[in-house]
């Protein structure tokens, strides 16, 4: 008799813990779905009424957003789970990857349907999601690298800021020098920080030659142009002493702070993303500064961009919804809407707003035509204007089946040259080999 | 383990009951028994035995979570043998253990003998004192390595400075970052502190008082006494620090891995094991390499622990022996 009451206990227990865990996270009711998003989070304005935008365009549905960025440990467990969710949101370095699986939805119903008007989108960023004629996701956001330098360093080193030109090597380096700080046998200051490993596509697209083939499938490590570039940049920061010293000086940095690198004048000159520009404006709006394009060998202006992008999940049960969603999420009215927003809230802070680079050139037209005013530092303004300049001659690198890796792979490849455990030469033709083999099985499969 | 419930006690004889009775009984006992053992049971199956079959599965298998796997053989294995990365990777690691294991081991028993002597009011907040860091998260450690070492501004060269040391680059220079990684693994010695410390008040104060009439120095009493009959503890300690070392993680990820910025800055010297492992099957979606990867692990661990325990009985005094 007590057996059986155990036994009646034990299921009635194990019925209640399964019904329970049933219940949480079924937030469907009645006709209305709800999309679940991946990587996307609601920091600021521009996230903020975004969503908002989006999210009145699919009602009565809803949308849940993670909040965090994009974690590819978390996605897998919600796919192998079977809980995938509707839209993702990452890096597009990543979107060939997760598309060469079979992860990701091509969208080429989603923007015939939607009647997706693809040429608002600056082409790069297309580019970059486009795998095998392919869309597979709509990006947003565009990150550009342009060279920022601090007037009050090079005036103490008795320079033009002018004579920072990426196009004449042999004097950058001598610029550089003159510039670099020591004191007491430690460093000082930066004299011009190359950004190795990350800016490494920016330094081979300004020695003319690109680390992969247009069509993402063709590791071109080994070419002698791109050896030819990772030695000069290398030499830049051997200069200040080694690697070691260089990235101990450089992890000091109050880098978000008022007591900045430049600031501090802790830092010549160095390529840096756009973004930058705002956080300078923040914390340092009286800082002198001047911001120049990165050119070419052959004098051209060179600006490597990177993003963001939204892309649906193969296995979305609310496609046409996600579509929507993200439809909404990267049209130029929502951009320039969410502009707005962001211009009146620093405003409101007595700040200015230098603009938002969108990957959309529709609404980055309004944006900076009509939202963004004169902030008070000539550096910052002309820098904007140098960043829009840049876009013009902007390159991404194409979508790969194999992003991750191919990335992996000519990083650590940066790194053996930094660390001094290899020379260019040999680090990159261990890398070449790394990155087609893994291009090479991601097309097998 | 079943054989407790069902195996008679010895005692004296008690008078026969019916064989149908006692047989009921055993059998409720041994069904109690395993209705205690059973929370292990299903756990060790859930969260051990049944995740180490998949995983060995899935070694012979090419998947990445998002499609099926494709079964290949011994393929991954062979790959492994072949992957310089995995004999870098497994290098480092050794030699990290190596490393951190004794001195873990000696940094502990130093200040175990020293609270010994402490008298009891102040023992309590010293050894709260010393376990406390074994509570910080494993992340923050490897966050706090970044400042502490930092080749330029950080404490520890500053430190070294004041006595007219001119400190490595802890943090970026590859051949100083496994011992800096070393150094910093003993913020959470804590925890081997309390164990060799209960070891220490185990041993009877009588050996000490008949070395002390033999006249044995304190450093022969040390030997002679306290070493052997902590031996047990040593041996454990030695044991379980030697595979934790091998599947050092947390603190090195978090500080050369853990963000995009800092993992394109990695270097090679603080690529372990785990950390390769990781790499493979979350950042490259290879979970058949890596479950490979973790197998070829278990098989390292397993030797070493075997040697181990093969050796330890040379050395090693169990009280009751």
């Amino acid at each position: 008799m007590s057996n059986r009451r155990a036994t009646l206990a034990a299921t009635a227990a194990i019925a209640l813990a399964v019904s329970g865990c049933g219940g949480v996270g079924s937030d469907d009711s009645g006709d209305s779905v709800t999309l679940k998003t991946m990587g996307f989070g609601t920091g600021d304005e521009i996230a903020k009424v975004r969503v908002k935008a989006a999210r009145k365009t699919i009602a009565p549905n809803q949308v849940k957003t993670s909040e965090n960025a994009f974690d590819a440990q978390q996605f897998l467990s919600a796919v192998a789970a079977g809980s995938a969710p509707d839209l993702v949101y990452m890096d597009r370095q990543l979107i060939g990857t997760y598309a060469t699986k079979g992860n990701l939805l091509p969208l080429t119903d989603c923007i015939a349907d939607q009647k997706i008007d693809m040429d608002q989108y600056r082409a790069p960023a297309v580019k970059e999601v486009t795998l095998d004629g392919k869309a597979y996701g709509l990006p947003e956001f565009y990150s550009n690298r342009v060279v920022m330098i601090n007037n009050s360093a090079l005036k103490s080193a008795g320079l033009d800021p002018a004579a920072v030109d990426t196009s004449d090597w042999d004097t950058l380096a001598k610029v550089s020098e003159k510039l670099i700080k020591k004191s007491g046998g430690k460093l000082s200051r930066i004299g011009f920080d190359p950004k190795l490993p990350e800016f490494l596509p920016l330094w081979a697209k300004a020695n003319g030659v690109s680390i992969i083939s247009e069509d993402g499938t063709t590791a071109n490590l080994d070419d002698p142009k791109l050896v030819e570039a990772l030695e000069y940049a290398v030499s830049l920061i051997d200069e200040h002493g080694g690697w070691g010293k260089f990235k101990s000086f450089r992890d000091s940095f109050d880098f978000f702070g008022d007591k900045n690198q430049f600031a501090t004048d802790q830092l010549g000159a160095f390529p840096m993303e756009d973004w930058y520009l705002t956080v300078l404006e923040d914390v340092s709006p009286d800082e002198e500064i001047t911001v120049l394009p990165f050119t070419s060998v052959a004098g051209e202006p060179v600006d490597f961009v990177t993003g963001s992008a939204w892309a649906i999940t193969a296995d979305s049960k609310h496609k046409d919804e996600a579509c929507e969603f993200i439809k909404t999420m990267t049209d130029s009215k929502t951009w320039v809407k969410a502009a707005r927003a962001k211009a009146e809230a620093r405003d409101s802070e007595g700040k200015p707003y230098v603009g938002t680079y969108t990957g959309n050139a529709v609404a980055d037209e309004v944006i900076f035509g009509e939202l963004v005013k004169p902030s008070g530092n000539a550096g910052l303004d002309n820098g904007v204007q140098v960043v829009l300049k840049a876009q013009e001659s902007a390159f991404a690198l194409p979508s790969s089946p194999a992003g991750a890796e191919f990335q992996k792979a000519w990083q650590d490849a940066v790194n053996r040259v930094l660390s001094g455990d290899q020379k260019p030469g040999k680090a990159l033709a261990q890398a070449q080999q790394e990155a087609q083999k893994a291009l090479d099985k991601a097309a097998e499969n | 383990m079943s054989s407790i419930a069902v195996t008679p006690a010895p005692g004296p004889r008690t008078p026969a009951r019916p064989r149908g009775r006692a047989t009921g009984l055993r059998r409720r006992e041994a069904l109690a028994g395993y209705g205690f053992l059973s929370p292990w049971i299903i756990g060790f199956g859930v969260f051990m035995a049944g995740p180490m079959i998949a995983s060995f599965v899935l070694s012979l298998t090419d998947y990445d979570v998002l499609t099926s796997p494709d079964y290949v053989g011994w393929s991954n294995y062979q790959d492994l043998l072949a992957d310089p990365k995995v004999r870098m990777s497994l290098a480092n690691t050794l030699v990290f253990a190596m490393l951190q294991v004794p001195l873990t081991m000696m940094a502990a028993l130093g200040l175990a003998s020293l609270l010994a002597r402490v008298g009891r009011r102040s023992a309590g907040f010293f050894r709260t004192l010393f376990y406390l860091p074994v509570v910080t998260p494993k992340v923050a450690v490897g966050v706090l390595f970044l400042l502490l070492f930092n080749g330029q501004v950080g404490l520890i060269n500053s430190a070294l400075e004041w006595i007219g040391i001119d400190g490595p680059q802890w943090t970026t220079d590859a051949s100083w970052v496994k011992p800096g990684l070393v150094t910093m693994s003993l913020w959470s010695v804590g925890g081997t502190v309390v164990i060799y410390l209960a070891a220490l008040k185990n041993v009877p104060s009588e050996l000490y008082e008949a070395a002390a009439i033999d006249g044995a120095s304190a450093w022969q009493q040390f030997r002679n006494v306290t070493l052997p009959m902590i031996s047990g503890a040593l041996f454990f300690t030695f044991i379980v620090l030697t595979i934790a070392a091998l599947q050092v993680f947390d603190e090195a990820y978090t500080a050369f891995y853990g963000s995009r910025a800092a993992a394109s800055y990695s270097s090679d010297a603080a690529l372990f094991y785990l950390i390769y492992l990781f790499q493979q099957a979350f950042q490259f979606l290879h979970m058949g390499y890596a479950s490979a990867m973790a197998w070829l692990l278990f098989v390292v661990i397993v030797i070493i622990t075997i040697i181990q325990v093969r050796v330890s009985r040379r050395f090693v005094y169990y009280e009751g022996e």
